[in-house]
């Protein structure tokens, strides 16, 4: 058995295992041994994957596994990793394994919501373990459509709105994607060769460049809108909000995430022509989507609403140093994606937690509460500093990485742009530290609020997991960028190749 | 000739049975009609003999005996799904004729299918569409059953003039009426293309095609659930066949006219059957509208011309049937059980019919195209024969559509899962065979993608597609 596919069947197991689930004590108890192995296995595949680097094995994906699924078509089923789906796939165990803690006390249809959670980590684990084009769309599919079961049923306020507009406009999504996907199957022979759906044969060879003209939009946008592209980001505070805590968690710590490892991998490592020519349109795009994000997020007056916008904004960054396509860039997304994912998954189960014991999550109705919950108090500036950038945890690596390789372009609309992105550095600061003065200092508002206790045993596991993540990433980058750096050589090089100025433009 | 000899000693059977029963044996009609169809499905799926026969007027290859063996398994799953409503008191005196009448349209689509001129093919037709109209109107005391039998022989009525109208024409231009031969001579004379055009019309009406679709929606309505569910999952899936194959053989010359029509009627027909769709209250005139819309995307993959477009169609009827049946079985459970077809009626469904709810909800996930269940294989499918041809505009067009279905399937979704109410349907259990109908229908939507053979099965199949 590949280690890899294991990713997948697991998760199928666990759902399974829950079916058979009594009551609500099993039930958790399966899907938070399921998720643990789950993680183990996360740790030892990042073990084994440095060890068969350290042997000197450069292939440029590692551990893979073919199976022939549909012949006629040239379907496969096929998985493999490198440095950067490795990353990924411990970010989602991590996140996943918080999220199973995180809601710990579900009493509503406990059975449904855990299996449909864990169907959606499912989704996106195979997602990331695909080199296979075909198996990447249906695993990408496989993780959006819990998301509707998930808010519509277990979630809170607009909820049934919420969940469909997030469903349909990531399946339309969806649909510039099948596009995409489609004619890159098609073109993805030079002449008479065999068509294939696998990313590493097409990266190849160059599909026609009138060809990338026309698919790099679809492919891109399609991912970009699971990326929270602007103007397309309109699902993700709505879905957000609505969502309950573990799956706030999961979409905006992971299935985010799927946008922007999507758009990397597929449409600019596959169209790496059009991705030049056509990447002013979308940094201007993404630009606006941080810098939009960050002001959002000034004006929510609901905890979630706040992190949701700041998510549109991180996530932005992660496309817009996609974009880049400079090799400190792309090493600076992937970290971001990492971070984000993280400090993200962190702070929705922080206002999870806060949600659950104060019933509001109006910050003007709450105040003072590092009195009464010091550890999850503490917890929140933490995650907060990350968000906002402070050096030694997570966040300010990737950010710096960032703007650092976006710096490297010399021209004017490049630094423009750039200067234009960290400026929401700034505005990140004011509204995380705006939110901890109001939330966490000051008087205690509401006399009920004495009364409130700090976390159980079962969220400090979940918090921790993330924190002691997010600090070593804060704290040792270096590991975690080598990884990546080996990885990004042979995207690096093949847009290099193409040899096109984008200077010439302005 | 096995599938059609088979079933034409089966139907004599149940007629010559049903005359020796007394009255009150009556129901002991429907085991036997059951166990001998059962064996008639397994039966085709041997492999029979190839070849041609009244000097060409009767095809049978490999490919067209997988066609109906396709029909055969969606039948099959309807005659289980119908049994409760078969047991009421009102169809006691009539059961016979519910079987007969079902397997005489079927024998007249076998005929359809195998057809090598245009004369057999005429004959299949009739035969398949009049007992059908029989069909419609079965509880006849019901002013709306009667209504739709009407409606359906008169729309039918018309559409095979039209039919016939352009079959005179090919007849005229070509001066025979042999597939092979037609094939020979058909060119692109405006005379011929005029032709082509009438016989599509007459077809698109058959397969309620936009803007040819308006009896569907009150005949689906007014007809006893399973006898819409074979409407809309057979009937149209025999015609959508005899169509492709037509198509792909007869008028292969003609392939940039057809795809020109098939490019805008399919638009049309998803557009139209998903506007419709949404507002629909009612689940049979819901589930009516949807698979309008379903057609839309069969023609998509009609029109790349190729072996991958045979398959995909094929491949995409069977998930198809599995995946409407699904749909139709739990509305017609329900209905039987408690009488109740809208979908606020729905709400709170899980709670009390757990088992159902999750069959209805692969079911719609599956008409939806989402993974990991059949429709999601069903579609892509589809969409990659389009794609092949060079349509991705179309390809874009069709994947939007079936995001907004998805909004209509999804509020079904809802009104189950999510949707809470004082009264929802009190929990039931249907009987054995009405079960085993649903069950059927849910493991083809779970098996069906997952299974790459069954695809690749085809795809073998529809290789010596063009003669």
């Amino acid at each position: 058995m590949n280690i890899l596919s294991l990713f997948v069947l697991i998760p199928v197991l666990t759902s399974v295992a829950i079916v058979f689930t009594k009551n609500m004590k099993q039930t958790r108890v399966a899907s938070a041994i399921g998720m643990s192995i789950q993680l183990i296995l996360a740790a030892i595949l990042v073990f084994l994957y440095l060890n068969e680097r350290q042997a000197g094995n450069t292939a440029e994906m590692l551990f893979t596994y073919d199976a022939l699924w549909f012949p006629s078509l040239n379907i496969h089923y096929a998985v493999g990793v490198d440095g950067i789906s490795v990353a990924m796939i411990a970010l989602t165990g991590v996140v996943v394994f918080a999220g199973i803690f995180a809601s710990w006390n579900m009493e509503f249809l406990t059975r449904e919501f855990f299996i449909s959670l864990i169907l959606l980590a499912t989704g996106v684990f195979g997602f990331f373990i695909s080199i296979d084009l075909f198996t990447m769309f249906l695993f990408y599919e496989v993780a959006v459509i819990p998301m509707y079961l998930l808010i519509g049923i277990w979630g809170s306020g607009p909820k049934e709105y919420s969940a469909m507009k997030l469903t349909l406009m990531l399946m339309g999504g969806s649909a510039l994607l099948m596009v995409g996907l489609l004619g890159i199957y098609f073109y993805s022979a030079p002449e008479t060769g065999i068509l294939t759906w696998n990313l590493l044969e097409i990266s190849k060879i160059n599909i026609p460049i009138e060809m990338q003209r026309f698919l790099f939009p679809f492919t891109f946008i399609g991912f970009g809108i699971l990326g929270a592209l602007f103007p397309f980001h309109t699902w993700s505070p709505d879905g957000h909000a609505s969502a309950p805590t573990a799956v706030s968690m999961l979409h905006a710590g992971v299935l985010m995430k799927l946008g922007g490892y999507g758009a990397f991998r597929v449409a600019i490592f596959l169209m790496p022509d059009a991705a030049q020519e056509q990447a002013w349109i979308f940094l201007i795009l993404t630009s606006i989507s941080v810098v939009y994000g960050a002001f959002g997020a000034i004006w929510q007056k609901d905890l979630k609403y706040i992190n949701a916008y700041s998510s549109v904004s991180h996530c932005g960054l992660v496309l817009f140093a996609v974009l880049m396509m400079n090799q400190t860039a792309f090493n600076g997304a992937i970290i971001q994606m990492i971070s984000h994912g993280l400090m993200t998954a962190l702070f929705f189960a922080l206002i999870g937690m806060i949600y659950g014991r104060t019933h509001t999550r109006m910050i003007n109705e709450m105040g003072g509460l590092m009195k009464v919950m010091p550890f999850l108090g503490v917890v929140y500036v933490i995650a907060g500093l990350a968000s906002l950038g402070l050096p030694g945890l997570s966040g300010f690596v990737a950010e710096m990485t960032i703007f650092f390789g976006a710096f490297q372009h010399t021209d004017f609309f490049h630094r423009f742009l750039t200067i234009m992105a960290t400026t929401s550095i700034v505005v990140t600061a004011v509204y995380i530290l705006r939110v901890v003065g109001i939330l966490l200092l000051g008087p205690i508002k509401n006399d009920h609020f004495l009364h409130l206790e700090d976390a159980k045993w079962h969220e400090r596991l979940s918090t921790i997991t993330l924190v002691l993540a997010i600090a070593a990433i804060g704290i040792a980058p270096l590991w975690l960028s080598d990884m990546i750096n080996v990885s990004l050589a042979p995207i690096v090089n093949k847009i290099s190749m193409t040899g096109f100025e984008f200077t010439s433009l302005f | 000739m096995r599938h059609e000899l088979l079933l034409t000693a089966i139907a004599l059977i149940l007629l010559v049975t049903d005359i020796m029963l007394k009255p009150s044996q009556k129901p002991r009609i429907i085991p036997v009609a059951m166990v001998l169809f059962s064996i008639h499905t397994i039966a085709g799926f041997f492999p029979a003999q190839e070849g041609i026969l009244f000097g060409g007027m009767f095809r049978a290859t490999p490919l067209i005996s997988m066609m109906k063996n396709v029909l055969n398994v969606g039948v099959l799953i309807i005659l289980l799904q119908s049994y409760t409503w078969l047991m009421k008191e009102e169809n006691r005196d009539k059961m016979s004729e519910y079987f007969i009448l079902m397997f005489s349209t079927l024998i007249g689509m076998y005929f359809m299918i195998s057809s090598g001129d245009f004369l057999m093919f005429y004959l299949g037709l009739e035969t398949a569409t009049i007992p059908m109209a029989a069909l419609a109107a079965y509880t006849h005391h019901q002013t709306k059953s009667a209504e739709a039998g009407v409606k359906l022989i008169l729309s039918s009525a018309l559409s095979s003039g039209i039919l016939l109208f352009g079959l005179s024409l090919i007849y005229g231009s070509t001066g025979s009426i042999y597939f092979s031969d037609v094939a020979l001579f058909y060119g692109t004379e405006p005379m011929q293309v005029l032709a082509f055009l009438f016989f599509f019309s007459g077809m698109a009406f058959k397969i309620s095609l936009v803007p040819f679709h308006l009896w569907t929606a009150d005949v689906y309505e007014g007809s006893p659930i399973n006898v819409t569910s074979y409407f809309s999952v057979i009937s149209k899936g025999a015609a959508s066949f005899i169509l492709v194959l037509i198509l792909y053989k007869v008028f292969f010359q003609l392939i940039d006219v057809w795809q020109e029509v098939l490019y805008i009627i399919s638009i049309l027909t998803m557009v139209v059957g998903n506007l419709f769709a949404l507002r629909q209250k009612n689940m049979k005139r819901f589930l009516a509208f949807s698979s309008i819309a379903q057609a839309g995307f069969i023609l998509l993959g009609m029109i790349a011309g190729s072996q991958l477009g045979m398959t995909s169609v094929i491949y995409f009827v069977l998930v198809y049937i599995f995946s409407n049946l699904g749909a139709f079985g739990v509305v017609s459970a329900i209905e039987a059980a408690t009488g109740k077809i809208n979908m606020n009626d729905y709400d709170g469904l899980y709670i009390t019919n757990p088992k159902l709810s999750l069959l209805m909800m692969l079911a719609m996930f599956s008409l939806a195209g989402i993974p990991p269940v059949a429709g999601f294989f069903g579609k892509f499918f589809l969409f990659t024969s389009a794609a092949s041809a060079g349509y991705y505009w179309l390809v874009f067009i069709a994947v939007l559509n079936a995001t907004i279905s998805l909004y209509y399937y999804l509020m079904v979704v809802k009104a189950m899962f999510i949707n809470k109410t004082e009264t929802p349907i009190a929990t039931f259990r249907s009987d054995g065979m009405t079960r085993a109908g649903l069950i059927l229908a849910g493991l083809g939507i779970v098996v069906v993608g997952f299974w790459s053979q069954v695809y690749e099965f085809i795809n073998s199949l529809s290789v010596g597609l063009l003669y």
